[in-house]
C-alpha cells in the first residue's frame, strides 16, 4: 500500500513538471510574448524592457525556465492586471479558492446523491418506463450547454418566480462573520444560521446547474456497472449461498459496482471545475470560475497561469486521492 | 482477461474502452489467409459490422439519432435554398432602438423576429446550421488527425516512443477540457472560427492518442496480429493492415460523440466571448454567445439556437451510444 | 481410483430419496424467438450418500437442470414445470424466501470457473463466514474458527493466512476449494458440483475430485456432478444420467454403463476418449456434428442426425425412455454387446437421415 501511494506520488510529480512545462511553453506563445503578458498590450516600451530584464528575459531559455519554476513554487505570478488590477495573482487565487469549492462540492454531492442510488435503481429495473426515462433525461442532460441550462434555471426560479435569489453567494445586506470562507459553514460556526441559511439559499440554483452533468454521468456508470456486475457469476455464488438480499446487494453487487463509479467521480472533478468557470458566470458567484473567465476576456495573464496550474494541480491532487480510494476498496489494485 | 472495469483514471477507462472493441474484432471471427504474393487477407470484422447493423436497424434509439444527424446535415446542405432572407442582410435594422426596442419583434415574415443587427433570425437559424456542421467536424477531424497520429506512434513503436507520447498525453488529460480550450484560444492574437476550431480540437487530441493506442496495445497482442507475424509480414503492413483497421471501431464512436461536445463546446468558447467575433455568417454556438446582454428581456434570442444545438448534438451522442453499445461484444445476447 | 459403490452403500440403509426430480421441464420464452425447451421431462432420485453424474455435451440442458433445483434461473421468461421434491417438499412450489433459507443450508453448489465465481473484492474468510452467519445465526467472530476449518478439510494450507486473502491471491485449484468450503461450510445434505473441474489443469482437477469426495463419504452429502466428461465421472459416481437435448436418453449404475453402453450417444462419448490399450495408430471415433444439428425430440429422436446406427423410425416417431433391470435407455436401435448394431444403416453420417 506504501509502496503504492509513493509510485503514485512519483508519477504525480513527473505530471507536474511536464506541466510547468507546457504552461511556460504557453506563456512564450501568447501573442506578444511574456512582458505582454504581464504588462498588457499598451504597456511603454521603457517597462516592457525594464521588466525584460527583471525577468532575465535576456537569459538562455533553461535559465529562464527554472526562473518560472522558482517563482512558481514560491507562488509569485505577478500582479493581476484584469480581475482584481493590483492584487497579487495568488492571493486573487485564494480568496476566491472557497466559493468555487463550496459550489463544487455541493454540486458533485447532489450528483452522487442523486446519480447512484438513480442508476442503481434504473439497473434493478431495466428496460422498465423508470430505466428509459432516466436514460433520455441523463442523455437530454449531456446534450445542454451548462451555461445555457444555468440561465434558464435562473431565468425561471429566480427571475420570474422570484423564489430562490438571482446571483451572488449570500444578500450583501447580511453581515455575516467570516472564518474559513464558506458561507454556509461559516454561518454554522458563528451561530448566524440566517446567514448560513441564505447562502445555501444562492447555492441551490448554481448547484444544480453545476451539477447535471456529473449527475448524468455518474448516474450512467452506475446503470452499468451493476448491470455486469449483476450478470457476475459471483453474484449466482452468493444466491447459491441463500444469503440475504441486504448482503447480496450491499457485499456482493454494490461494492463491485461503485468502484468504477469511484473512478468517474475523481474525473468529474475537472469537468467541474469548466462547468463552474460558466456556472459562476451566469450567477455572478465571484469564484474562481468568475475570476477565469474574467481574465480570459480581459486577457490577465497573471491570473490565468495561476488558475490553470492550480485546476491541473488540484485535478492530479483529487485523483491521487480517488486511486488511493480506490485502493482501499479493491484488493486487486493493493496488493498487486 | 482483467477487469476491463478496473478504472484507475481517465486513461485507464479510455483503454478498457479500446480493449473492448479489440475484443470484438478479435473474438472468433479473425480469420487470416495468405494469397500467393504473401498477403495476408482478413475476413475479420464482416459478421461483427452485419450483427452490429441487425441491432442498430431494430434500435429506436439510433433511429431517432440518425434522423436527427441526417435531416441536420441536409439542412446545412441545401441551407442558403431554404432560408427565406440573408442571414447576413441587417433588414430590419431601421426599426432597431438600442434605447427602447433593442431586438425587433417577430413579425409578417420574419417568424422569430430579428437580432440586434435587425437580421432574419430564422434564415440566421437555418444558414447557421453550416458553420455548425463544420466547426464540430473539422473540430473532430483534426482532434482524430492528431490523435491517430500520436496513437499510432505510441501503438506502433511501444519502447520509449510510447512512455513520451504517453506522458504528455497524460498530462493534457489532466487539464480541464475547456479549460485547455480556452488557453490554446487565448494564444491566438485574433480569434477566428478557425481558432475556435483549433482550440476544440487540440481537446480531443490526447483522448483520441489514448484510445487508438489502448486499442493498438490489445490489437498487438491479439492471435490475428500474431498469426500474420508467424506468417512473415511486413511490420508496416501488420500496422496499417491489421492493427488500425481493426482499432477504428471505439474511434468512430468517440468521434460521434465529440461532435456533439465540439458543438456545445464552441456555444461555450463565445459565451466566454473566445468565440469568432466575425458574425456574418452565423453559427448557433456563437449566436447563443452573443444573445447574453439581452438574454433577460429576449430570452427567445437564446432560446432557438440552444434549442437547435440541444436537439443536434442529442442526435449525435444517440447515435453514438447506440453504436457503443451495438459494438460492445458484451451487449450481445 | 477405489470403488465408492461400497462405502456409498453404507449410506443407503434408507431407500426414500433425499431429493427426487420429476418430469422436470424448463421452457426459455425470449421476446420474437420460439419457447426454446432446455429441460424435457428429465427425472431422477437421489439417495442420502448418493452421488450422480449428469453428463452431456454443453446445450445438453445439464445445467440448466442444476440451476433449476437450486431455484437460481432468472424469474423472467423462464418456465419451471415439473417436481423438485427436497424430503419431500416440492422446491418449485417454494416462496423466494423460503427457497433462500434452503440454499446453503439444505443444498450447496459449487460452479465451473472458480475465479469469477469469487467475488473479487471480499476476503475469503468472509464469504466463507457469511455463510454460517445466514444459515447458523452466528456472528462473524464465532464463524470463523468454523470457516479455518473448512479450509483446512478441503486442503487449504495456511488456512489462517488464507481466510484474510482474496481471491485473485489464490492459485485456480485452491479458489475451487474455496469455493468448496462455501458450499459445504452450512453442511447441506446435498451437493450440486457444475463441471467443477474444468476450468483446471489436469493434475489439479484430479485432486479436487479426489477432496469432493473424501468429503462427501466423509459428511454423507448427496453429490450431483453435472460434467461433460465421462472421465470425471468415472471413479466418483454410483449412477450416471446421460443427457442428450434437454432429455436423459441413458441412464445406469456406472459399472454396466461403462462396460455396455447401450445408448449410441454414450458409446460414442465413450469412443471419444483415447484409451492407453488401444492399438498404436487406431483412430478416435469422434461423434460428428454438435448439437446444433438437433431433429426436434417430439418427432423424432433427436440424436437421430449424429447417430453411428439410424434406422428409419429414428426419424419419425420420439424414443420412450424404457427401463430394464435400473438401467433407463431412450433408443430404438441400440449398441449391443459394446459393438454397433449389424443391422444399422452403414451410412455414417447426417446427410441421408435429415432429409
Amino acid at each position: 500500500m506504501i509502496r503504492f501511494i509513493v509510485r503514485r506520488l512519483l508519477q504525480m510529480v513527473g505530471v507536474v513538471v511536464i506541466l510547468s512545462l507546457l504552461v511556460f511553453a504557453w506563456l512564450k506563445a501568447l501573442p506578444g510574448g511574456t512582458v505582454s503578458a504581464l504588462l498588457g498590450e499598451r504597456a511603454t516600451p521603457e517597462r516592457r524592457a525594464a521588466l525584460e530584464k527583471a525577468l532575465g528575459l535576456d537569459q538562455p531559455i533553461y535559465v529562464q525556465y527554472w526562473e518560472f519554476v522558482k517563482r512558481a513554487v514560491r507562488g509569485e505570478f505577478g500582479a493581476s492586471t484584469g480581475v482584481q488590477p493590483g492584487t497579487d495573482a495568488f492571493d486573487v487565487f485564494l480568496t476566491r479558492f472557497p466559493a468555487t469549492i463550496e459550489l463544487a462540492v455541493c454540486a458533485l454531492v447532489l450528483a452522487i446523491v442523486l446519480g447512484i442510488p438513480l442508476g442503481y435503481l434504473a439497473a434493478r429495473r431495466r428496460a422498465s418506463l423508470f430505466d428509459n426515462t432516466s436514460i433520455v433525461f441523463s442523455l437530454i442532460g449531456i446534450a445542454v450547454p451548462v451555461f445555457f441550462l444555468a440561465f434558464l434555471l435562473k431565468y425561471w426560479f429566480a427571475v420570474k418566480l422570484q423564489w430562490l435569489p438571482v446571483s451572488g453567494r449570500q444578500d450583501p445586506g447580511i453581515d455575516a462573520t467570516r472564518v474559513t470562507g464558506f458561507f454556509v459553514l461559516d454561518g454554522l460556526l458563528t451561530r448566524e444560521f440566517d446567514a448560513s441559511w441564505d447562502a445555501l439559499k444562492h447555492l441551490i440554483l448554481p448547484s444544480l446547474a453545476l451539477a447535471t452533468i456529473p449527475f448524468a454521468v455518474i448516474f450512467r456508470i452506475t446503470r452499468a456497472s451493476v448491470l455486469e456486475v449483476l450478470d457476475e457469476d459471483y453474484v449466482r455464488t452468493a444466491e447459491s449461498k441463500g444469503l440475504t438480499n441486504r448482503i447480496i446487494r450491499g457485499r456482493h453487487v454494490l461494492r463491485n459496482a461503485l468502484l468504477p463509479v469511484v473512478t468517474t467521480i475523481g474525473l468529474q472533478t475537472g469537468g467541474l471545475l469548466v462547468g463552474a468557470v460558466l456556472t459562476e458566470r451566469v450567477f455572478s458567484w465571484g469564484g474562481l470560475g468568475d475570476a477565469l473567465a474574467i481574465a480570459f476576456q480581459r486577457r490577465d495573464y497573471a491570473v490565468l497561469q495561476v488558475c490553470i496550474l492550480m485546476a491541473a494541480v488540484t485535478y492530479v491532487v483529487i485523483n491521487l486521492l480517488v486511486d488511493i480510494a480506490y485502493a482501499v476498496i479493491d484488493p486487486r489494485v493493493r496488493t498487486r | 482477461m482483467p477487469n476491463p472495469l478496473n478504472p484507475r483514471g481517465k486513461k485507464e477507462r479510455i483503454d478498457a474502452l479500446a480493449a473492448t472493441s479489440a475484443d470484438t474484432s478479435g473474438g472468433g471471427v479473425a480469420v487470416a489467409t495468405v494469397d500467393d504474393a504473401g498477403h495476408v487477407e482478413e475476413s475479420t470484422g464482416v459478421s461483427l459490422v452485419a450483427s452490429a447493423w441487425q441491432r442498430l436497424r431494430r434500435n429506436p434509439v439510433f433511429l431517432i439519432g440518425l434522423t436527427i444527424t441526417t435531416l441536420f446535415v441536409l439542412l446545412a446542405i441545401f441551407a442558403p435554398l431554404i432560408a427565406p432572407h440573408d442571414p447576413a442582410d441587417p433588414i430590419l435594422l431601421p426599426e432597431v432602438r438600442p434605447q427602447t426596442n433593442p431586438i425587433p419583434p417577430a413579425r409578417e415574415g420574419f417568424p422569430l423576429g430579428a437580432d440586434n443587427a435587425g437580421r432574419d433570425i430564422l434564415s440566421r437559424l437555418i444558414v447557421g446550421s453550416r458553420q455548425t456542421l463544420v466547426v464540430g467536424v473539422m473540430a473532430t477531424l483534426f482532434g482524430l488527425l492528431g490523435g491517430l497520429t500520436l496513437g499510432t506512434l505510441a501503438g506502433a513503436f511501444g519502447g520509449w516512443v510510447d512512455s513520451v507520447v504517453m506522458r504528455v498525453v497524460d498530462v493534457m488529460l489532466s487539464i480541464p477540457s475547456l479549460l485547455l480550450a480556452f488557453s490554446i484560444a487565448a494564444i491566438a492574437a485574433r480569434a477566428s472560427q478557425w481558432t475556435v476550431i483549433i482550440a476544440i480540437a487540440v481537446v480531443q487530441v490526447p483522448i483520441f492518442a489514448r484510445l487508438l493506442r489502448g486499442s493498438m496495445l490489445a490489437q498487438r497482442a491479439s492471435d490475428h496480429v500474431l498469426a500474420a507475424r508467424a506468417l512473415g509480414v511486413k511490420e508496416s503492413a501488420i500496422v496499417f493492415r491489421h492493427m488500425l483497421p481493426n482499432s477504428l471501431g471505439p474511434v468512430i464512436v468517440q468521434s460521434t460523440l465529440v461532435v456533439a461536445t465540439s458543438i456545445i463546446d464552441a456555444a461555450a468558447l463565445s459565451f466566454l466571448g473566445l468565440g469568432n467575433p466575425d458574425d456574418r455568417q452565423p453559427e448557433w454556438g456563437q449566436m447563443l454567445g452573443k444573445a447574453q446582454p439581452y438574454i433577460y428581456d429576449h430570452p427567445a434570442l437564446a432560446v432557438w439556437p440552444a434549442l437547435c444545438i440541444i436537439v443536434v448534438a442529442l442526435g449525435f451522442t444517440l447515435m453514438g451510444e447506440s453504436l457503443r453499445e451495438a459494438l460492445d461484444p458484451k451487449s450481445r445476447r | 481410483m477405489t470403488d465408492t459403490l461400497s462405502t456409498s452403500q453404507q449410506h443407503r440403509n434408507d431407500d426414500t430419496p433425499l431429493l427426487s426430480v420429476r418430469d422436470l421441464r424448463v421452457t426459455f420464452h425470449r421476446s420474437g424467438e420460439e419457447p426454446f425447451v432446455a429441460v424435457d421431462g428429465v427425472s431422477f432420485d437421489l439417495r442420502p450418500g448418493d452421488t450422480l453424474g449428469i453428463v452431456g455435451e454443453s446445450g445438453s440442458g445439464k445445467s440448466v437442470t442444476s440451476l433449476a433445483i437450486m431455484g437460481l434461473l432468472p424469474k423472467r421468461g423462464v418456465r419451471v414445470e415439473g417436481e423438485v421434491l427436497y424430503n419431500g417438499t416440492n422446491l418449485l412450489t417454494l416462496s423466494p424466501d423460503q427457497m433462500r433459507d434452503r440454499r446453503g443450508a439444505e443444498l450447496g453448489m459449487i460452479f465451473q470457473d472458480p475465479l469469477s465465481s469469487l467475488n473479487p473484492v471480499v476476503p475469503i474468510g468472509v464469504q466463507v463466514t457469511e455463510v454460517l452467519e445466514r444459515h447458523r445465526g452466528m456472528s462473524r467472530k464465532a464463524a470463523t474458527p468454523l470457516a479455518r476449518e473448512m479450509l483446512d478439510r478441503v486442503g487449504i494450507p495456511d488456512p489462517d493466512r488464507r481466510l484474510k486473502d482474496y481471491p485473485h491471491q489464490l492459485s485456480g485449484g485452491m479458489r475451487q476449494r474455496a469455493l468448496i468450503a462455501m458450499a459445504l461450510a452450512a453442511a447441506p445434505r446435498v451437493l450440486i458440483a457444475d463441471e467443477p473441474t474444468t476450468a483446471l489443469d489436469v493434475t489439479i482437477q484430479a485432486q479436487i475430485l479426489a477432496v469432493l469426495k473424501d468429503l462427501v463419504e466423509d459428511t454423507g452429502t448427496a453429490m450431483i456432478m453435472i460434467t461433460h466428461d465421462l472421465g470425471v465421472v468415472a471413479g466418483l459416481v454410483d449412477r450416471v444420467n446421460v443427457m442428450y437435448a434437454g432429455r436423459v436418453v441413458e441412464a445406469a449404475e456406472r459399472h454396466p454403463l461403462f462396460a455396455d453402453p447401450r445408448h449410441p450417444y454414450t458409446w460414442g462419448l465413450l469412443q471419444s476418449i483415447p484409451r492407453l490399450d488401444g492399438a498404436r495408430g487406431e483412430r478416435l471415433n469422434p461423434i460428428p456434428g454438435s448439437v446444433s444439428d438437433n431433429l426436434p425430440w417430439t418427432s423424432a429422436c433427436a440424436f437421430a442426425p449424429r447417430c453411428s446406427q439410424p434406422i428409419e423410425v429414428c426419424t419419425q416417431r420420439t424414443p420412450e425412455l424404457v427401463e430394464d433391470h435400473g438401467r433407463s435407455l431412450r433408443c430404438f436401435n441400440p449398441i449391443q454387446h459394446g459393438r454397433p448394431s449389424p443391422d444399422a444403416d452403414t451410412t455414417r453420417g447426417t446427410s441421408e437421415v435429415t432429409r
